[in-house]
């Protein structure tokens, strides 16, 4: 083996596994719970533990579960996606742009190609960061996560697997292995927008928007998800409350707007953005999103 | 010191065999192990894009992955895309003629990000050049000299095909 310097390894040490099975990487989560840490794409975890802000005992490294890399479509006309899917497939599947076109849409922002041949579904969603693209997308579309242990299985809705900064609905010995994405009701639009300096970088704010019109164009459901606005997703019910059961007009659009970015959203600032700039742009970006939306779903999804 | 594992890994067509701790980055392993430098480090945390190499074809950040998990895998670095001392990649070719590069640092990233962008998108826009080099930082060139040389790569693609 080639002797390294010190100063040449960057993360501290650690025990490596790579299983085989989905069932053998439930068994070690079994052993070794808190003490071990899953290794899906690596583009958080790695950069964290080359800064040695994550020292984790053992790596249980998911990327030889082939099982977890799929894209199908149920019976029911869910999507299901294994957590091991590439975002970089995400990006390029047809199945994903015709029956999850909020999340194609979205794809290009997250970070860059490099990271997204990498970057996983499960990871980034597990990761739980208030900054990423994907938390939001699952939000807006009321996605579901199967989340399974050596004990069994259950289902966790996106609203209610993000807990806050870096943290989730997932026990230490839980897998995250699958995401269904609802089926697509007809009459349905959406839009994700986001301002970020530079192509991929982290945006400053970012919002998706989903709304579904009955036949005589008044909104039935509406969602608007926030990134970056908050200690997780933000999902502003109340401007979405505003949207329901009216017809889509300038002045409901604007109402919207001004609740989500002035009440549901709590932004902290960074040296590139103010909070009343992460406001102003989340006012902004909300009316732009929500017409392009509601003239998707006028057009049904055209 | 955690248990090495034994990764066998084809680089630049050639097969190598090492030891390795876990924690061994990839981008460590081909400069340190199997010395390969031409694969630069940057920032070591997935921002500067110094370190892109091709894993099974696609371009990825190598200080995001472990040496280990390229076990049973095909990796091209820089040293990969001349066919000899004397006759550079076309891509090589125009960031020469186009001077591309000033100190050089981030030159090999940007290459191994450009050759597969190239391929599936042969006549590419400016705004789709500047898209694809986002992840990958420059301090000298200020880029434009970057996307030139780009453009200049897909011509003498086109040139080379036609």
């Amino acid at each position: 083996m080639t002797r390294y310097a010190r100063r040449d390894m960057k993360p501290s040490s650690f025990e490596y596994l790579a299983p085989d099975s989905l069932e053998s990487a439930l068994a070690s989560m079994a052993q070794y719970g808190s003490d071990a840490k899953l290794l899906a794409g690596g583009q958080s975890l790695v950069p964290a533990m080359n800064f040695r802000v994550a020292q984790p005992a053992l790596l249980v490294d998911l990327n030889g579960l082939a099982e977890l890399d799929t894209i199908r479509q149920s019976d029911d006309g869910e999507l299901r996606i294994g957590a091991m899917t590439r975002q970089r497939r995400l990006e390029r599947d047809p199945l994903v742009a015709q029956f999850a076109p909020l999340l194609h849409e979205a794809m290009p922002h997250v970070a860059h190609p490099q990271i997204r041949n990498r970057g996983t579904l499960g990871g980034s969603l597990a990761h739980a960061d208030p900054a990423a693209e994907l938390p939001v997308v699952t939000v807006a579309l009321g996605a579901r996560f199967r989340a399974q242990s050596a004990d069994g299985q259950r289902w966790i809705a996106a609203g209610q697997f993000f807990h806050g900064l870096f943290t989730t609905d997932l026990t230490p010995e839980e897998i995250l292995v699958e995401v269904a994405l609802p089926a697509l009701a007809p009459r349905t639009g959406w839009s994700f927008m986001e301002v970020a300096r530079r192509h991929g970088d982290y945006a400053l704010m970012g919002v998706a928007a989903w709304v579904t019109l009955d036949e005589r164009g008044i909104c039935q459901q509406a969602r608007l998800v926030y990134l970056n606005a908050g200690d997780g997703p933000v999902d502003a019910r109340q401007a979405a409350q505003l949207l329901q059961g009216e017809t889509p007009s300038p002045a409901s659009i604007e109402a919207a707007a001004a609740i989500a970015s002035e009440n549901e959203m709590a932004p902290v600032g960074n040296v590139h953005a103010s909070v009343a700039y992460q406001r102003h742009l989340a006012r902004v970006l909300t009316r732009r999103a929500l017409m392009q939306a509601f003239e998707r779903a006028e057009t049904d999804g055209g | 010191m955690s248990k090495s594992h034994t990764v066998s890994v084809t680089v630049n067509g050639k097969r190598y065999e090492r030891q390795v701790e876990p924690r061994a980055l990839l981008s460590d392993f081909l400069r340190h192990d199997l010395g390969l430098t031409g694969t630069h480090v940057g920032c070591e945390h997935g921002v500067c894009g110094a370190c892109t190499i091709l894993f099974d074809g696609q371009p990825i950040r190598s200080c995001l992955t472990f040496a280990v998990q390229a076990n049973g895998h095909a990796i091209t670095t820089v040293e990969g895309l001349a066919r000899s001392q004397h006759e550079l990649h076309p891509i090589q070719q125009a960031f020469w003629e186009a001077h591309g590069l000033q100190c050089g640092f981030c030159t090999p990233g940007i290459l191994m990000t450009i050759v597969p962008f190239l391929e599936e998108n042969p006549h590419p826009s400016e705004t789709e050049i500047r898209e694809a080099i986002s992840g990958n930082l420059c301090r000298c060139t200020g880029y434009q000299h970057i996307v030139d040389a780009v453009k200049l790569a897909a011509e003498k693609y086109a040139k080379r095909d036609a």
